[in-house]
């Protein structure tokens, strides 16, 4: 049910933009008001969430231990698995952001008569980081629409993505790659047991966003060619703030907006702000120095527990008994 | 039943999951599975909430009067109350990663045992109640009411969690199920839904200081036997001090290596190595556990069971505590405890009285874990050591859940044991360290009614001891935590029938060459051991009394 659902509702978020880019009455709503809206709910709404996030406090400090602790001189701690200063934190972070550190560590578990087996399984990982890095690769490729001068590091991408010449235009290797590594993550959910039986309408609905946006993309640059002056013309009003609708942009390049415009919108509100979970996440970015710092509690109260005083009015002849010391005989 | 299911049968596990929607699959409370629910006299005795009669395999569970709103405000206090709450609740993107590697899930192969689905159980709800989507759009958002189906289903697998987090080592995110499992339970606390098992002896360590419920004169008698018996075995006489102020340390275990083998033969072990080196320490009958199964109940009441080890050692005027071998007091007293309470003025930062050494790593808390102190006592030399002793071991270490990624040790205890064993094996590398295996029965869920739940739960680790023990004749799995005693023999019986289970301080003391000692024929458990009949005891060079 949940992928059906998810690919009608991208499906139908792609006619009403067809249908809406053809319109040239229509077009400005969605070259310009559709954008700038779906831009602005995902700035306030990402920010909106990391406040909310923030405002709840790290009571207590409690990260996974990966590693051995700092403990006997001789003994050799794990820096980056099992921090306990600032720098090793930030080394852990890093590795989880960049290289998904996690994620790496993944194993599969086969029970085969009688005995389990461990077997290291990349496959995750290599979907995920191939798909965020395609990701930031192309978002990045598309300053070039949006900024004049196109900046230095944005003609180097492109020459190094565009580097092999199989016609023309050149294909990028980051569009392959997103595209492939999109579809391999939603393989995943549609073919293995697990995965699927733990797959909701949410975790559908963006992959099939990805893969909408990924197409046209592609369908814009190598079928339904576009005009590339006029899309230039449309990113650079709206990133200058005076945005004008140039006449002879095909429809595709709407239905692209629109994808990409329901994916910020749709951001703030769904699984997809683990973008900026994974940075507060209190398990990853806190050092363990659990003894060696006190680590303070905003909402802490003081413990009601039975005192000593207490116990030994509650055991006093047994205590006596046994010869053990006693505050008040 | 579990007794019923022979290993075989209990194998026939099935990994895949059914097509269904898991939302439509109805929850079953099963026998073998479940645990006995808290007696109200037990939730009484320390003043929690809604204590009530129920019986979990009934309709109607007697839920207090506005039950739902009840749980539902508990959980927005959560919300606010934990980052890491609010933040798990949110950022799930249902990868799979965690999917398989969870004990519960290997073991018993029920979908629902899948970390991703056990934070889904409480998520879903979070979607449904206090999401707009998942309001508006119910379950195409991935949104659920509270029901009384949705709440036994979260009871039921609240309590089919051991709080390991091995599935927080793998989710790229660092959600960690123990955390959505610890703040699961504390709202089923709420409604006075806890299990029996864990309500105990929680309100036994509140009046008595230990879970068992051993009064003050019972706690030292039992030791007292332990004693004889160290006499007997070792031909030294120990006589330990109780409650005594002006101690250098305070030495705080849990209760339950005071009462049930094989922990007694560690704490023979602590007892015998403390002698050994002549440490100037003392016993609490007050602050005499270590454990804290208030950490199964709320955070709240885990706290106000730990503050009775500060209390005790400021009333005594100890310089630092040491703790001994277990697995969930680490948890707690090295991620909370330095939380929970304020420092104590009159403590000092650790420092070994026998080699000087500093434990920076517990400067603040000052309190250190057994093996810490033991590894820094073997370094410099200060136990004299016969490690052919243990000769008839070949031993595996069992890395217990909490110290290893509630903490990270691993390296302290490997050290020790490799420097009073001489065969030492270690498991396959997926089920050691920090990727270790539960028991199958921490977090208070080691009664005897759900013995096919532990027996399941437990199977991952018994697999990989069984690995070692048909590859090398492993027969004896070392470990530091007071559960993995109480519970890793049933396990084992079941699973693995010739593999013993040991505290790191029994090997430590069955190899400890002790001053005045008689002949050394027997180890700490009374046995024989093999090659050391009084006759071949000159040749080990040992010390002829």
């Amino acid at each position: 049910m949940g992928i059906i659902v998810s690919l009608g509702a991208v499906l139908a978020i792609m006619v009403v933009a067809w249908i809406g880019g053809s319109i040239s009455g229509l077009q400005p709503i969605f070259g310009v008001l559709v954008p700038y809206a779906a831009f602005a709910v995902f700035l306030v709404g990402f920010c909106r969430k990391v406040v909310d996030w923030a405002k709840s406090p790290v009571p207590f400090r409690i990260p996974t231990t990966a590693g051995q602790e700092v403990s006997l001189p001789w003994i050799k701690s794990a820096k980056l698995d099992n921090p306990s200063t600032t720098a090793g934190v930030i080394g852990r972070m890093f590795l989880e952001v960049f290289c998904f550190r996690s994620l790496f560590r993944n194993t599969r578990a086969d029970l085969r008569s009688g005995y389990l087996y461990y077997s290291p399984s990349k496959w995750l990982w290599l979907f995920a980081i191939g798909f965020h890095y395609a990701f930031l690769i192309i978002a990045l490729r598309h300053l070039r629409l949006f900024v004049h001068p196109i900046p230095g590091f944005v003609e180097t991408l492109d020459a190094v993505d565009g580097m092999f010449q199989i016609g023309i235009p050149p294909i990028y290797l980051t569009d392959l790659l997103f595209v492939g590594a999109v579809t391999a993550l939603l393989c995943r959910r549609l073919f293995l047991s697990k995965v699927r039986f733990i797959s909701l309408p949410a975790d559908y609905f963006p992959l099939f966003l990805l893969l909408g946006i990924g197409i046209t993309g592609l369908l814009m640059r190598f079928v339904f060619r576009v005009d590339i002056v006029s899309v230039k013309q449309l990113a650079n009003g709206l990133a200058s703030l005076h945005p004008t609708v140039p006449d002879n942009i095909g429809s595709i390049f709407f239905v692209h907006v629109a994808l990409v415009s329901t994916l910020f919108a749709y951001f703030p509100f769904s699984k997809l702000m683990h973008m900026g979970g994974v940075f507060m996440s209190p398990t990853r970015n806190l050092a363990n120095t659990n003894r060696m710092e006190r680590h303070e509690n905003p909402w802490w109260t003081p413990p009601k527990f039975h005192t000593y005083a207490e116990y030994e009015d509650m055991y006093r002849d047994l205590m006596k008994e046994a010869g053990l010391p006693l505050e008040r005989e | 039943m579990a007794k019923e299911l022979t290993p075989q049968e209990m194998l026939r596990i099935d990994l895949s999951p059914p097509t269904q929607d898991w939302m439509d699959i109805p929850v079953e409370i099963k026998p073998g599975i479940y645990c006995y629910p808290a007696k109200p006299e037990k939730l009484e005795i320390v003043g929690m909430p809604n204590p009530h009669e129920w019986n979990p395999l009934d309709e109607d569970w007697n839920l207090p009067e506005g039950w739902k709103e009840t749980f539902l405000e508990g959980m927005r206090e959560r919300l606010d109350k934990h980052r890491t709450f609010k933040i798990f609740m949110d950022i799930c993107v249902r990868c799979g990663a965690c999917a398989d590697k969870c004990h519960f899930f290997l073991g018993s192969g029920d979908p629902k045992n899948m970390p991703v689905v056990r934070g889904e159980l409480i998520r879903s709800v979070y979607r449904g109640e206090f999401t707009k989507a998942g309001q508006i759009l119910g379950r195409l958002a991935g949104g659920r009411k509270l029901t009384e189906d949705v709440l036994k289903e979260i009871w039921s697998y609240m309590f089919q969690c051991t709080e390991c987090r091995r599935c927080s080592l793998f989710c790229p995110y660092g959600i960690d199920t123990a955390e959505i499992t610890i703040i699961g339970r504390e709202l089923l606390n709420l409604l006075g839904l806890n299990i029996n098992w864990i309500q105990e002896p929680v309100a036994n360590c509140y009046e008595t200081g230990n879970h068992l419920g051993l009064l003050p004169h019972t706690f030292v008698q039992n030791i007292e036997f332990l004693l004889m018996d160290i006499e007997e075995y070792v031909g030294v006489k120990i006589e330990p001090s109780f409650n005594r102020k002006g101690a250098e340390i305070l030495f705080i275990t849990p209760s339950g290596d005071v009462f049930a083998e094989p922990g007694i033969y560690t704490l023979m072990g602590y007892l015998m190595i403390f002698e050994h080196i002549g440490l100037d320490y003392t016993w609490s009958t007050y602050a005499c556990e270590g454990g804290n199964f208030g950490f199964f109940t709320s955070l709240e009441m885990a706290q106000r069971l730990n503050a009775k080890m500060y209390h005790e050692a400021e009333r005594l005027g100890v310089k630092w505590i040491l703790g001994g071998e277990c697995g969930h007091m680490w948890r707690v007293v090295h991620q909370y405890m330095n939380t929970f309470n304020k420092p104590v003025p009159t403590m000092e930062e650790p420092v070994s009285p026998i080699t000087g050494t500093k434990f920076e790593n517990a400067k603040s808390l000052k309190m250190v874990h057994m093996s810490e102190f033991t590894a820094d006592l073997i370094k410099h030399g200060k136990l004299n050591l016969d490690p052919s002793r243990n000769d008839h071991y070949k031993v595996t270490f069992h890395d217990s859940c909490n110290p290893s990624r509630g903490m990270g040790m691993f390296e302290e205890p490997r050290y020790v044991i490799k420097n009073v064993c001489n065969h030492f094996y270690e498991m396959p590398e997926n089920t050691i360290r920090e990727q270790t295996f539960c028991c199958g029965s921490g977090s208070g869920l080691n009664a005897g009614e759900n013995m096919e739940l532990r027996l399941r739960g437990g199977l991952p680790r018994a697999n990989a001891a069984k690995y070692v023990h048909e590859k090398y004749g492993v027969n004896m799995l070392a470990n530091v935590c007071a559960i993995d005693r109480a519970v890793l023999p049933a396990s084992m019986e079941y699973w693995c029938p010739d593999m013993q289970v040991a505290g790191v301080s029994e090997l430590v003391a069955n190899a400890l060459i002790m001053e005045g000692e008689g002949p050394r024929t027997m180890n700490l458990r009374g046995e024989e051991i093999p090659g050391m009949a009084p006759a071949e005891e000159e040749s080990e060079g040992t010390e002829d009394v």
